[in-house]
């Protein structure tokens, strides 16, 4: 299936965008790149972006939150970003901290944001220009607006009341058993206790991404997310992982992609979760019971 | 501490945020290439499992004069780039040097709140095996 045929078919197809369409857009979107290396896109960027951040730039400077609504102004002022422009945002690793970024905006309500199918690297095979040249940008007053956390991202007791309805864990299978408290290959970032929520059901994150890190076709999705756990659209789903990223992504997945009505991030997460004193965890790898 | 491990320590304390990625953005192109005898051997290198990127690493030489190989993906330019300080600090110093080398040198950096605490321990990771293979190398030779 070509890309196209294989977009249209998702729940919202206009937030996901190719190659060949950013390559012909390029003036009329201000494109975002939000990589985990922090230093890939002065490497090299497609002309015209602006980078985030994700690490200094999306928090709250203090606290573990993310940014108020004078700062999220202010950023987006720094990036020469209109409240009313499409933003397109694309990244490493199979656009991971981007659709972390993703979040974020839509956090704020940013209305209109996409993504570059396949990300970074897509753009890369599919020989797009990269540049190491950083765009002028100057403040459209971006205004400062209330950032909504209800519909989208969830918390700790909200967690607690939602055992047993559908979850979805995104972490690694080693992390979600308790194996290990971390992601393979990435040291152990603080949780003193591993295993999963109970009743959360085990979907990789990446499960949801092909080879050339576009996204699966609607049918895989569909399959991966509603056939193997038994939820549908009409689910009210929670996501979480280690500290929220990867969660993101199958948050984005969920969301527009397959058309679930809510779907809620919760930030906290494993980090948060697998140090809540009380809190309760299942391990292995069953789902376990609720109490 | 070596005395280049003090000049880079100097240099990225003298910067501020974003210049200090400048500065490491210039180690990580600064990164030599790995000797022809590393890469068309890889199974002589070892991963550094502390790192989210692949990078490996070898340590040769003798105990006056201890030499250092990386290998990290251009794709990877943060690992390569701490890759790249180490190698700089550390590579063609005697072993004693290097042992003697604080396992916070990653921290006095001040990359901490630049960077996440993710890849600074992982920089970390790099040099706890480094010291290590060091210590095994000088063991071997004695």
């Amino acid at each position: 299936m070509d890309q196209l045929s294989k977009i249209a078919e998702y729940a919202n197809p206009d937030v996901l965008v190719t190659t060949e369409w950013l390559k012909n857009n390029l003036d009329n979107v201000i494109v975002v790149e939000s990589d985990e290396d922090i230093l890939l896109y002065e490497t090299g960027h497609i002309p015209g972006a602006v980078k985030l951040d994700w690490h200094t730039e999306l928090n709250h400077p203090l606290r573990r939150d993310y940014l108020e609504s004078e700062e999220f102004s202010a950023l987006m002022n720094i990036k020469g970003i209109g409240r009313q422009d499409t933003v397109v945002l694309y990244g490493d690793r199979s656009n991971w901290w981007a659709t972390y970024a993703f979040w974020v905006f839509k956090l704020f309500g940013h209305e209109n944001v996409l993504l570059l199918d396949g990300g970074r690297n897509k753009w890369i095979a599919d020989g797009g220009d990269i540049t190491k040249e950083k765009p002028t940008v100057s403040s459209k007053g971006y205004p400062a607006v209330e950032r909504h956390d209800s519909e989208i991202r969830a918390f700790r007791d909200e967690v607690l009341q939602h055992i047993g309805q559908p979850m979805v864990d995104v972490r690694s299978p080693e992390e979600y058993s308790g194996e290990r408290m971390h992601m393979p290959d990435f040291p152990n970032e603080g949780a003193t206790r591993g295993g999963h929520i109970p009743t959360a059901a085990s979907i990789p994150w990446s499960k949801s991404i092909q080879e050339d890190e576009t996204f699966r076709p609607v049918a895989e999705l569909e399959k991966l997310y509603f056939e193997n756990t038994g939820y549908d659209r009409s689910s009210d789903f929670i996501a979480y992982c280690r500290i929220g990223e990867r969660s993101s992504h199958s948050w984005f997945v969920l969301k527009y992609l397959l058309g679930v009505e809510s779907v809620r991030n919760y930030d906290g997460s494993w980090t948060e979760w697998g140090n809540l004193v009380g809190a309760p965890i299942a391990t292995g790898s069953e789902p376990g019971l609720a109490d | 501490m070596t005395r280049a491990s003090e000049d880079i320590i100097a240099d990225f304390q003298f910067l501020e945020g974003s210049d200090r990625l400048q500065l490491l953005l210039e180690f990580s192109e600064a990164l030599p290439e790995l000797d022809a005898r590393y890469g068309d051997h890889p199974e002589l290198l070892e991963r550094v499992e502390e790192c989210q990127s692949p990078v490996f690493i070898a340590v040769d030489g003798t105990a006056a004069e201890i030499r250092l190989h990386f290998s990290a993906p251009r794709e990877s330019p943060t690992t390569r780039g701490f890759a790249s300080i180490l190698f700089s600090a550390l590579s063609s110093h005697s072993a004693d040097e290097i042992l003697e080398l604080s396992d916070d040198f990653p921290t006095k950096l001040g990359l901490d709140h630049i960077i996440t605490p993710l890849r600074v321990r992982g920089m970390r990771g790099m040099l706890a095996r480094i010291k290590r293979k060091t210590a095994e190398l000088v063991a071997k030779d004695a």
